[in-house]
């Protein structure tokens, strides 16, 4: 059978339900979003219409611009984190025996029934120094004595990484299975050892999908929350926590609804970028 | 000694012996085909002289040094694999370079090599490709100059033009024939197909169930086959059930043949005798006799089936020699006793 493309308007039928679950969750949220941004916020009340830059103005402050920076710095960090971890793990996966397969499979997708804050509770019992796992290398005589792994900077890469780790090896896992695995032996019979035959064969051949994991794990960082408050210091705050704080606790809808529609433009700024950089890899 | 050497390789998967106990040697610039049917070893065998896989017991030698535990990356040799395994994110140049830019060679070397190389597989100009974007027999090409970009000493091919159709394929084994003398690489080869196996090799392995049943020249294969299995499997045979007299004479389908005898008094077996070799003639006279149950005629050769003594003997023969017999008339067998084969039990 032949397709045709839509001729009349009633042939666009069929997508008018999805345009509109679209625009009714998606687009007038947004919308409202950045309708707010620039309202005039009432000391002490709530917020009126109005078409002001002050809420934009209060944000370029160096404050706020470290804490944007830094919450850009976590999710690069988680992505690469996620991302290194993940290829030689989905990749051993991927080369084992299948029931073996499944096991890891279920294990991983079984951490995405879990909540942040499960997550983020369940980390700071195991870095506390009570009950953490730091009793378990003094008891090895790995350490001296029992300490607090948590609030710090690991603590917060280390669940955040944890959280978005099943969605890495879920991207990556169809990729590496479908790869040949004659290409690294035939990387191996030209010269190069496993390891090279790796970096040189398995790596290149999925720069898109690891493209793809990259600023997928980052768009779901950059949007965490709850981790960096459970297992972070102030300073590891990212603007998302800024962001509930201005909006819940501060009742500054305004300003919040500035630094959110900021943090959107600097990421979606970042994945074209990438996505450019990408394409002009491809096209040399 | 040079060239490549196996002494008592063993292969085993679990409880499954895939190679039994197989000893080859292969002079250096030979051309040798492993042939046997799927599930024979021959492949196993092969990825056993390249390190891919390696053997429970023996050792395996090349060019005089033991490479038995040597890992794959450091043997010298080239590989062509059945799925050719061209690397999808490099260009033609780049994939035949690959050994090269492994191994830290020049660039200006490795552009010069690329060139050599793509003239000799008759592909000039084309090292800027993607080699997604190349023809079946191209691809086969580009996969064998990148085995050889570094002038290996063993050059391995397993089943390396199973994708191809069949003209290009019968055009490919003669290329890959001449290429091979003109290099002088010692070349092994995996195949399931007798053609191909005849067409290219000095020597051919048969093998079956993880052993060798006979190696030896394509014609010596044919003429002489070891046993009733190679006889079967190389070519088109009559196998025909014998018993031999106490003077060793050999008697067949109720008939004595003349000048034929057995290697024992008293031995039974089968006689393997090629189509071609029978002839169909008046019966009686001492030839054995049966009636025909079925000509086929091709066109270039005629094959005429007849039923002796309970066993059907296929004769082929050539449109010029074409008997003038037909369906149901009874006739006369001979079979020579030069090129009929007696294969004892």
């Amino acid at each position: 059978m032949r397709r045709e493309p839509p001729q009349r308007l009633s042939d666009y039928g069929p997508l008018l339900f999805p345009a509109g679950m679209l625009t009714l969750f998606f687009v007038v949220p947004f919308a409202t979003m950045i309708a707010v941004s620039f309202f005039q916020r009432q000391q002490g009340g709530f917020y009126t219409p109005a078409f002001v830059f002050d809420n934009y103005a209060r944000f370029l402050s160096l404050f706020f611009g470290k804490v944007l920076g830094f919450s850009l710095f976590l999710a690069i960090a988680v992505a690469i984190a996620c991302v290194v971890i993940g290829i030689p793990f989905t990749y051993l996966l991927s080369r084992s025996r299948r029931s073996l397969q499944i096991v890891w499979l279920v294990a991983l997708l079984s951490i995405l029934s879990l909540s942040e804050v499960m997550i983020g509770f369940a980390w700071s019992t195991l870095f506390s120094r009570t009950a953490g796992i730091t009793n378990l290398f003094v008891w090895l005589g790995l350490m001296e004595q029992a300490q607090a792994l948590t609030p710090s900077f690991g603590a917060v890469m280390t669940a955040m990484t944890y959280q978005a780790f099943p969605y890495t090896v879920l991207v990556l896992y169809p990729a590496l299975v479908r790869l040949d695995p004659t290409l690294t032996e035939a990387a191996r019979t030209l010269g190069a050892s496993p390891v090279k035959a790796f970096f040189t064969v398995v790596v290149p051949a999925l720069r898109n999908t690891i493209l793809a994991t990259l600023i997928m794990v980052f768009i779901f960082a950059l949007g965490s929350y709850l981790l960096p408050q459970l297992l972070g210091r102030p300073q590891h705050w990212t603007l998302s926590v800024l962001i509930t704080d201005q909006a819940i606790y501060q009742s500054n809808m305004p300003f919040a609804a500035a630094m959110a529609v900021f943090l959107v433009m600097v990421s979606l700024a970042l994945v074209g970028l990438s996505l450019y950089a990408g394409q002009q890899r491809q096209a040399k | 000694m040079s060239g490549l050497s196996i002494q008592n390789v063993t292969k085993q998967f679990g409880t499954f012996t895939a190679v039994n106990d197989i000893s080859l040697s292969v002079p250096d610039g030979t051309f040798v085909c492993l042939l046997g049917p799927s599930g024979c070893g021959k492949t196993t065998l092969m990825r056993m002289i390249a390190g891919l896989d390696l053997p429970t017991g023996g050792s395996i030698a090349l060019g005089g040094s033991d490479i038995t535990k040597v890992p794959t990356h450091k043997r010298d040799l080239g590989m062509v694999f059945q799925s050719l395994a061209l690397f999808p994110h490099l260009t033609v140049g780049e994939n035949i370079a690959y050994s090269l830019r492994i191994r830290g060679t020049p660039k200006d070397v490795q552009k010069k090599r690329v060139e050599e190389l793509l003239a000799m597989i008759h592909l000039p100009g084309f090292a800027d490709r993607s080699v997604n974007k190349l023809s079946g027999g191209q691809r086969q090409r580009v996969a064998i100059a990148r085995a050889l970009a570094i002038s290996p000493k063993l050059f391995l091919l397993d089943e390396p033009l199973s994708a191809l159709d069949a003209k290009l394929r019968e055009a490919m084994q003669v290329e890959l024939r001449q290429l091979q003398q003109r290099l002088g690489i010692t070349t092994i080869v995996v195949t399931h197909d007798q053609r191909e196996a005849m067409t290219m090799a000095d020597t051919v392995v048969v093998m079956n169930k993880g052993e060798i049943r006979q190696a030896a020249a394509p014609v010596d294969i044919y003429r002489r086959p070891a046993d009733s299995f190679v006889a079967d499997f190389i070519g088109q045979t009559n196998l025909l059930p014998f018993e031999a007299d106490s003077a060793r004479r050999v008697t067949v389908l109720g008939q004595l043949i003349d000048g034929l005898y057995a290697p024992s008094s008293g031995a039974k077996g089968l006689l393997s005798v090629r189509p071609e070799d029978v002839q169909i003639t008046a019966p009686g006279n001492g030839a054995i006799s049966g009636t025909i149950t079925f000509i086929r005629d091709l066109g270039g050769a005629i094959e005429t089936f007849v039923e002796a003594g309970g066993s059907q003997v296929i004769a082929v023969s050539s449109p010029r020699s074409r008997p003038e017999v037909s369906v149901g008339q009874g006739v006369g067998i001979r079979l020579d006793p030069e090129t009929s084969v007696v294969l004892a039990k």
